[in-house]
């Protein structure tokens, strides 16, 4: 089920002329792609290729030296992770990012925190709007909580989940937020085949349902190729291939790379 | 609370009688988003009214079958009554079953209309439908997923219910007469029972059959119309239908459907049920949660849980069937109940429970007695879909845990001379759907119903079930054998996973028994018993050791009872592998398939009944490649002590 014949949006993210150094180290080098509204934009490459460093620009948590970042027609030199917040930009983290005594319900609600309106008083008494507005953010938690099919953790401390479900629960996290695109570090890395289905299968609902843009990084070809739309491929910093995953599949300079060369 | 059931002798009938004299009562809740919704009874009603206008404007009429397919949902007990009014035959499907499973059922049963519960389902009957031509219609209640799907067959139980309300404005009174229509022997329900061998038979229960057991159970345990209980089990499951929906329906207490099958413990926690039904395999799950949870617990806690269940295993049960005990181990008792009972019947979700039910399959006794301890009155039934589970109960007061109590009022019981329970009942089952064959072998002309079970009642009138009448045989003095019983008792042991005894037409009875690997190397890891594998570890003389013991209290516990005392176990031999489904030894149902067995090992049977002390074995095992390989090993075969019948009380 992958987007053959499906409909996109405009360019909804663009970056142009990306460069990346850490000192002498270069981790990007003149990078540009585009990502179109409701696509599966997949960035694949070998270990130390800079598809982590790719994302990072993408959400404002590095600064590159050169090139611009488009977002919703607005260009910036560099994103800033609280603008990429606010305007619809959420990830998850390959080393994940939750509060591992929270529960997965609270979780969740923290993942709602830019949307909350009433201020810190009314909240503590938990009065008039304060309520109301809280009652608001539990319902659409739960929605996500039903939609994850974590109902039965929804009270469990993340730290006592296996490493399959905190993933979930990660991506839950990112949800919660409500995000136009969703950035996703590695949303498969240790985990076993079945454990890999499901979230195949939650990646492609949210993108179906909620029209959610999503740029993934991901190590498993075989994921890859099956889930997106486009496929960017970096090496040593470099975008070596850009296109369908046909496209890119048959491209020499990323079998060469990517699957090893004879020599 | 009062406690009159609603009249009516049908479901749809029982359903108006209550939607009009309590319609402002809670009758279905189910947890959704994390909170508890209600319908009121009129609120069921009205639906069900909605449901079938929208199945009537679509042709569905009296007589016809309906498919439902899925876990638990409110919509699907909607769907059954929006059927039932309509004169229609709801069928249950096991929301688990593969697709082709589903076809001949669909075939037999020429359904037409399917209402699923969600895309799962509604895949699995695309992938059949052009096996299934009559299939035109398939409703669903969760639109996930659903998107994309551009089929003519496919619609949301949403729009059926906006077309039934259509409908329902231009012929107002069609439910109440369409209800009004349907009697007693109507055929409620149709059940398909899965055969070991062939394809499964339709059980065709009437209004009648399930009322009148309903009824029969109610004034058994005078229930009341305020129980709660938790609707949890497959819909297409017999003791399903009778508890939650024929039961609910005839007294007029409320059901919850929990959230999703994973979150069961915790909805059953928040309810608190009262009247509660559960298969072995669901408590053996629950003890062994407790169980891992207090290993993980800390000393003094630790302590605290083996010393009152020690006090619990001495008295427990006993105080729960009123029979005297010392003022002193009372005293005890309810001290253990402030400290481990209580909470831990709280955290079970089964503080309110007033009657619990277990049938399906044997149930160990310690974990039976496990649950009776704590003071949860948990009893055995034994019955048949065919029988609507209405055959025997073990009564308040007097629970023997190896019978299933004296029979229900109204079913009437004779012992075939082969030991085969035969039986008439107001719960018996019309027939198998045409399947008139099959009907008349299981129930002869004078309406006695053939269950295939062997059994004989105690000397208090209850009855106990030890086999399958086909299995059941006889040693050379004509003692009676029953196989299946002996290894049932084995494997109540931890150690013990698979054991097939012998002694059909023999001098007496041997066992070939099956280690479990995990318990028993657990407990050589704690002794500092060095083992290489399976096989080593099976032919240690302290397992043997081990084993001879289990034995030895399975013979204790025979030799107490007359009718089998005669086939304690003599000899036996641990054998060196698994028993596996993959070598052809076990059914895929992990059932032992004799025959095969014995011809497979027959040095060893020969062996048991030789005077040798060991015997050579090769056996073909296929690895989990699909490769195949020879063992070949020693197995020592061992006595075990047989007790007198007499002296049998104070060895165990």
């Amino acid at each position: 089920m992958t987007g053959k014949g499906r409909q996109f949006g405009e360019v909804i993210l663009k970056v142009e002329n990306i460069s990346l150094a850490f000192g002498g180290v270069k981790a990007l080098t003149d990078i540009s792609f585009d990502v179109r509204e409701h696509e599966i934009r997949a960035i694949i490459g070998p270990n130390g290729a800079g598809k982590s460093s790719m994302l990072n620009v993408i959400n404002g948590v590095y600064h590159p030296q050169h090139g611009r970042v488009t977002y919703r027609g607005e260009t910036r030199h560099a994103m800033e992770p609280h603008h990429a917040a606010a305007m619809g930009i959420a990830r998850t983290f390959q080393s994940l990012a939750l509060f591992k005594g929270m529960s997965v319900l609270d979780n969740l609600l923290a993942g709602r925190n830019l949307m909350i309106r009433s201020n810190i008083f009314l909240q503590a008494l938990r009065v008039g709007p304060a309520l109301r507005e809280e009652v608001h953010h539990r319902k659409r938690v739960e929605e996500i909580i039903d939609f994850l099919e974590i109902q039965h953790v929804r009270k469990t401390p993340v730290g006592r989940l296996p490493y399959g479900l905190q993933k979930r629960v990660d991506l839950g996290r990112a949800l919660a937020a409500e995000p136009k695109v969703l950035l996703l570090d590695e949303p498969m890395a240790g985990m076993n085949v079945e454990e890999k289905q499901d979230m195949c299968r939650f990646i492609l609902d949210v993108n179906d349902e909620f029209g959610t843009t999503i740029v993934l990084i991901e190590h498993d070809m075989g994921v890859v190729m099956d889930l997106s739309d486009r496929v960017a491929v970096l090496d040593y910093g470099k975008l070596i291939g850009d296109g369908t995953p046909d496209e890119v599949r048959s491209n020499q300079a990323v079998i060469d790379a990517y699957l090893g060369v004879k020599h | 609370m009062a406690t009159a059931a609603a009249s009516g002798d049908t479901f749809p009938k029982l359903l108006l009688a209550h939607a009009r004299t309590r319609g402002d009562q809670p009758a279905i809740r189910e947890k959704d988003l994390g909170i508890w919704q209600t319908w009121t009874w009129s609120g069921v009603a009205t639906e069900v009214r909605l449901l079938a206008a929208g199945l009537a404007s679509r042709g569905f009429t009296r007589g016809m079958h309906l498919a439902v397919i899925g876990d638990n949902r409110p919509r699907l007990y909607f769907a059954q009554l929006a059927t039932q009014s309509l004169g229609g035959i709801p069928v249950p499907f096991y929301q688990d079953a593969p697709a082709p499973e589903m076809v001949y059922v669909f075939q037999n049963a020429e359904i037409e209309i399917a209402i699923v519960e969600d895309q799962e389902q509604a895949d699995k009957l695309f992938e059949i439908l052009p096996q299934c031509p009559k299939l035109r219609h398939i409703f669903y209640d969760d639109p996930r997923g659903f998107r994309h799907y551009d089929r003519q067959e496919l619609a949301s139980y949403e729009s059926l219910r906006a077309e039934g309300e259509a409908w329902a404005r231009d012929h107002p009174d069609f439910l109440d007469k369409a209800v009004e229509q349907g009697k007693g022997s109507d055929t409620a329900i149709m059940l398909y029972t899965s055969g070991t061998t062939g394809n499964p038979k339709g059980v065709v229960l009437s209004c009648d059959n399930l009322i009148l057991t309903s009824r029969g159970y109610a004034e058994l345990e005078g229930l009341r119309d305020d129980e709660e209980v938790l609707a949890y089990l497959p819909m297409a499951w017999i003791g399903q239908n009778l508890f939650s929906y024929a039961q609910w329906l005839v007294m007029g207490f409320r059901i919850n459907c929990p959230e999703s099958a994973e979150t069961v413990i915790t909805d059953m926690r928040e309810i608190g049920p009262t009247y509660y039904f559960a298969p072995p395999r669901v408590l053996e799950a629950l003890l062994t949660q407790v169980t891992i949870r207090m290993e993980d617990a800390g000393s003094v806690k630790r302590w605290l849980y083996r010393h009152f269940m020690g006090v619990a295993r001495h008295v427990g049960a006993r105080i729960l069937d009123g029979q005297p005990v010392s003022a002193m181990d009372r005293l005890h008792y309810a001290l253990g109940g402030i400290f481990i009972y209580g909470p831990l019947r709280n955290t079970l979700g089964m503080s309110r429970i007033r009657v619990a039910y277990t049938a399906g399959e044997a149930i160990g006794p310690d974990l039976f007695v496990f649950y009776r301890s704590l003071g949860i009155n948990l009893k055995q039934i034994y019955g048949q879909t065919e029988t609507c589970v209405m055959v025997c109960v073990q009564p308040n007061g007097h629970v023997k845990p190896d019978t299933v109590g004296p029979p229900m009022k109204g079913v009437e019981i004779r012992l075939l001379d082969n030991g085969e329970i035969v039986l008439r009942s107001p719960g018996l089952f019309v027939e198998y759907h045409q399947n008139e064959e099959a009907t008349r072998e299981a129930k002869d002309a004078e309406g006695w119903y053939h269950t295939g079970d062997a059994g004989y009642f105690d000397a208090d009138g209850h009855l106990k079930i030890i086999d399958r009448a086909k299995d059941v045989g006889k040693l050379q003095d004509g003692t009676l054998f029953a196989p299946k019983y002996l290894e049932n008792k084995l494997k109540f042991f931890a150690a013990i996973k698979e054991a097939v005894a012998f002694g059909d037409g023999r001098p007496e009875v041997t066992a070939m028994i099956n280690i479990d690997m995990q318990a028993v190397g657990d407990w050589a890891e704690r002794r500092g018993i060095a083992y290489s594998g399976y096989q080593d570890l099976a032919a240690k003389p302290q397992v043997y050791e081990l084993v001879r013991e289990c034995v030895e209290k399975v013979n204790a516990d025979l030799a107490a009872d007359p009718k089998l005392s005669g086939s304690q176990i003599h000899r036996f031999v641990v054998l060196h592998k698994e028993l596996d489904a993959d070598d052809g030894e076990l059914t895929r149902t992990r059932k032992v398939r004799r025959r095969y067995i014995a011809e497979k090992y027959e040095p060893v049977v020969h062996a048991l009944y030789s005077d040798m002390d060991h015997c050579w074995v090769e056996a073909q095992m296929r690895f989990e490649d699909g490769r195949t390989g020879t063992v070949r090993a020693q197995l020592a075969v061992r006595e075990a002590k047989a007790f007198p019948p007499q002296a049998a009380r104070q060895a165990a």
